[in-house]
């Protein structure tokens, strides 16, 4: 990692009214060979981020990452602040505007360079990211809960601890005392020999001619005040009394509004669209047909189908209009497809084994189960999610003859600029694009279907427009979390020791580490067929950790109750090689009172899942009572390397869970006819104040190389649920939603459900 | 058809069409955009504003229902002098919003419910809370928050207790 640090860039200079800038670079250098073409020229800087001090001493931290409520704006800002030995309460902090400079490079190298200390098994999966990035240049992502571990790490507190180190060296020169005399506090540089004590600012025009040090030494973690505290977010306030400004409240001067119907079946395309109804509402501009498009993204390509729209003076005409449209769809290939079909597909492709790839093939697993004393099997699978942000998808355009203007809320903003301008046909410099808050990403909004939809319906009708997705729209036209189907065999020897662990599931996507399990089993086979599927996939809060996160921790609970085990003793037994995991999961049975029986109807059960580099274990108690499921009270642990903003990851951790319980109790979005039947919240529904359970969460400062924290909680919650349902009831869950099945179901009559 | 109610203690007189949403008319005419738009159908309570004092679903309610009635939305929860109502402030203490799009709605449901009953159980608090969502499950957050606005006996917050733990670190 040290070597990130050395290529980084740093320069200063002074800016208009007075103040000192200070921009940091990451340089390309030493890059995967095969990648250096897409990545940029040696010796091309890119300015990562900025820090400002203003004549008054402010700081202004810019900062390349969205903010949909994950708290990165003000984590980030801790991070430079900390180095620069910055007074917390005179730092402000800005997101970067969505120009070339703020691209993310730190996000996309951190993987790329050669020499780091990263597991293999993650390389092949990020360089077919990153291969797939048409222009890296036009990469601004906020994911992968990567903003604080890539951008932080290397970048902010890199910009903060030159920046520092140069105004000690202003100070010493000015002052005429020796440098090592020379301290830091408060964003003033202090001599306390002499009492001596100027604020920053007295030496901006210093600094400015001075070269900085392209590695600058850090603080002793033992010295922080700003990271690792308790640090209040910065965007709190505005979120209290309405004056935070998502994209949805943006107003231009001449816009209208438009509501949109894309093709229930992807893939359709527009045959006709009797209007005469629509048009006949007042207060209807004009009915536009949007074709249908393809480009180039961080997933590959994205497929757009043909759609119509309404514009009208109101948003709420515009929607009414749409609905009044007759619209005929064409013929698909996939029209009869239902998720039934998909899972009869799944079924046939798993047993058909043809193609299977591997993730892990260790050990002699053919040998074990030839002659295993007792062999289990299981089949699960889970299904399509909707991502349903709080804030349906919007965006406002407004489109010039040769120029551009578009406001929304994204995870990507340069990505969306340069699709954009593509479909526009301009150049990118020509199209300004305003980021807001988002009210929720979750990895919807790192697409950029709906941003193209307002530019090209903004070139139609000729002036602005503010486009709003209906929550139907919002629902049935997402990019889902896939449906997934996963077969599991284990064999065991006489004296019950675990032997093989076989595993195969449909459709693999990212990470790529996300089947794989933490346990010392001697035999592992993992892999995966292709089944193609037409619903379109997309990245969906930790993404395929969310279905192997239930499937794994699930399975290895059934194994634990095959030989009779405790299923956290089980996997206690099985982490002998891995002290870090067992000790988060040992934290988490300890604040969970594992070991304290639970009166009848009520059940305990615990997860482990390493994901976004970090550690997360769950333990979940339920009550059963007559069928009916109450979650009562949810403990995790997280081990996140170092916790930069304490309070910001149990945030996460809280969010992450809930997500996950959502879509473990509720979330199923069902296909029939080809296309998405759930269409809003009364048939797509979500946890809701009654049923969310007390969450108590404990942090870890293990010290080790820092992770993630916006996913990392999500994928541990179904299967912790699901196994303390099993514990309460005797009934194995092995789909999902478990608000599909019936809790009443007598378990002596069955053997299991599922 | 002329339509006259009060918004936020102002006096406003529209004319339109008498079935179109209040939510639409507080965002699209009066410009007051801190009332969001989630589902449209009653279901997530993020357009929830307050008629005479009882929290309502705007997306749902046809401004033919308002006339002479007083309407608060998220703008005029806090008092005329600039000062947060408790709630709000009890929000930023508690860190509640995350992506903030549902705390207007949620904070006037809230706020409904503290006028009519200072010190709400935890069911009346499940009851009156039900009707919004939160897709970033800030609902602890929100529980508890509703709760320390009348309870002096809550803790400030459990995370004051954190702090930089670590006895072994390589940052580097």
């Amino acid at each position: 990692m040290s070597k990130w640090t050395r290529r980084a860039f740093v320069s200063s200079g002074i800016v208009a009214g007075g103040g000192l800038m200070v921009g940091i670079a990451m340089r390309p250098g030493n890059q995967v060979k095969d990648l250096a073409s897409k990545i940029g020229e040696e010796f091309d800087d890119l300015v990562h981020t900025y820090i400002k001090i203003d004549s008054d001493n402010v700081v202004t931290a810019i900062i390349p990452h969205s903010e949909m409520g994950q708290g990165v704006h003000t984590a980030l800002g801790q991070m430079l602040a900390e180095e620069l030995d910055a007074d917390w309460d005179q730092v402000k902090v800005e997101e970067a505007p969505a120009i070339g400079e703020y691209a993310s490079y730190s996000a996309g190298r951190r993987y790329l360079l050669s020499g780091i200390d990263f597991p293999n098994v993650l390389i092949p999966t990020v360089d077919g990211m990153m291969m797939r990035v048409a222009d890296t240049l036009n990469m601004q992502i906020t994911g992968g809960s990567l903003s604080v571990r890539s951008t932080g790490f290397l970048a902010m507190r890199v910009a903060g601890a030159a920046t520092r180190e140069m105004m000690q060296a202003a100070a010493a020169e000015s002052w005429g005392v020796p440098l090592d005399e020379v301290t830091t506090e408060n964003s003033y540089a202090v001599h306390g020999l002499t009492n001596r004590r100027e604020p920053y600012a007295t030496f901006a025009g210093a600094v400015a001619k001075m070269k900085p040090s392209q590695t600058p030494s850090f603080k002793d973690p033992s010295s922080y005040k700003i990271v690792g505290k308790y640090v209040p977010r910065r965007d709190i306030p505005a979120k209290v009394d309405g004056s935070a400004k998502f994209a949805l409240d943006v107003r231009v001067p001449e816009m209208a509004y438009a509501s949109v119907m894309r093709s229930p079946v992807p893939g359709g395309s527009l045959v006709s669209v009797d209007d005469s109804g629509a048009r006949a509402i007042q207060g209807v501009i004009d009915v536009v047909a949007i074709p249908a498009t393809s480009v180039t993204n961080m997933l590959g390509e994205m497929r757009s189908s043909d759609a119509v729209a309404v514009v009208a003076d109101s948003y709420w005409i515009a929607n009414r209009a749409v609905r009044a449209l007759k619209i005929t769809w064409s013929e698909t290939e996939y029209d009869a497809v239902s998720s039934d079909s998909i899972y009869a597909q799944f079924d046939r492709d798993i047993s058909a084994g043809s193609e299977r790839s591997s993730d892990r093939l260790e050990g002699e697993v053919a040998t074990a189960f030839s002659g295993a004393a007792r062999v289990i099997d299981a089949d699960y699978h889970v299904p399509f999610l909707a991502h349903t942000c709080m804030e349906p998808l919007n965006a406002t355009a407004d489109v010039r003859s040769d120029s551009a203007e578009i406001w929304v809320g994204c995870q990507n903003p340069l990505g969306f600029r340069r699709v954009v301008a593509d479909v526009l046909e301009m150049d990118p410099e020509n199209v300004t694009l305003n980021n807001h808050i988002m009210g929720g990403g979750f990895g919807r909004k790192s697409l950029q279907d709906y941003a193209i939809q307002v530019a090209l319906l903004s070139k139609a009708v000729g002036r602005p427009v503010q486009l709003i997705w209906s929550r139907e729209e919002d629902i049935r036209q997402d990019f889902y979390r896939p449906a997934v189907q996963s077969r599991f065999r284990a064999a065991f020897d006489e004296q019950n020791n675990l032997l093989a662990w076989q595993n195969t599931y449909t459709n693999k996507n990212e990470p790529i580490e996300a089947p794989l399990i933490p346990y010392a089993v001697p035999a592992q086979d993992i892999g995966y067929v292709s089944s193609p599927i037409h619903v379109p996939f997309g990245a969906w809060r930790s993404v395929d950790h969310s279905q192997h996160g239930f499937f794994t921790e699930s399975f290895i609970d059934e194994v634990a109750n095959t030989v009779g085990k405790d299923s956290y003793e089980l996997r206690a037994e099985l982490l002998r090689d891995n002290p870090r995991h067992l000790a988060v999961l040992t934290k988490a049975a300890e604040e969970a009172d594992w070991s304290t029986p639970l009166p009848e109807g009520r059940g305990r059960g615990i997860s482990l899942q390493e994901s976004f580099g970090s550690i997360v274990a769950q333990v979940v108690e339920v009550t059963v009572v007559n069928g009916q499921l109450s979650v009562d009270r949810v403990v995790a642990v997280i081990d996140a390397g170092i916790a930069v903003a304490p309070d910001g990851i149990i945030a996460q951790l809280e969010s992450g869970i809930i997500y996950g319980l959502t879509a473990a109790l509720h979330g199923e979005i069902t296909i029939e006819n080809g296309s998405v039947v759930q269409g809003n919240f009364d048939d797509y529904k979500s946890v809701r104040m009654k049923e969310a359970p007390v969450i108590e969460s404990h942090v870890i400062n293990s010290g080790h190389d820092i992770g993630g924290a916006g996913e990392p909680g999500t994928p541990g919650i179904a299967p912790a649920l699901a196994n303390a349902v099993y514990d309460a009831t005797g009934l194995r869950i092995r789909q999902l939603p478990i608000g599909n099945f019936d809790l009443n179901y007598q378990v002596e009559e069955t053997g299991v459900v599922a | 058809m002329s339509i006259s109610f009060l918004v936020n203690g102002i006096q406003r007189t529209l004319d339109g069409d008498p079935s179109k949403p209040l939510l639409w008319v507080i965002r699209e005419e009066l410009g007051l955009t801190g009332t969001k738009f989630g589902c449209g159908i009653s279901q997530c309570g993020a357009c929830t504003v307050q008629i005479d004092g009882e929290a309502i679903r705007s997306c749902v309610t046809p401004i033919s229902m308002v006339e002479g009635k007083k309407i608060t939305t998220i703008e005029g929860l806090s008092s005329g002098s600039g000062d947060l109502h408790p709630l709000q402030q009890a929000w930023i203490e508690h860190q509640v919003p995350q992506c903030g799009y549902c705390q207007s709605g949620q904070l006037m449901s809230a706020s409904a419910l503290l006028a009519s009953n200072p010190n709400p159980t935890d069911s009346e608090i499940d009851e009156a809370m039900e009707g919004n969502i939160c897709r970033c499950g800030m609902y602890g957050r929100i529980r508890t928050a509703i709760k320390s606005v009348n309870s002096s006996n809550v803790a400030s917050s459990e995370r004051q207790k954190l702090y930089y733990s670590a006895t072994e670190v390589d940052y580097v």
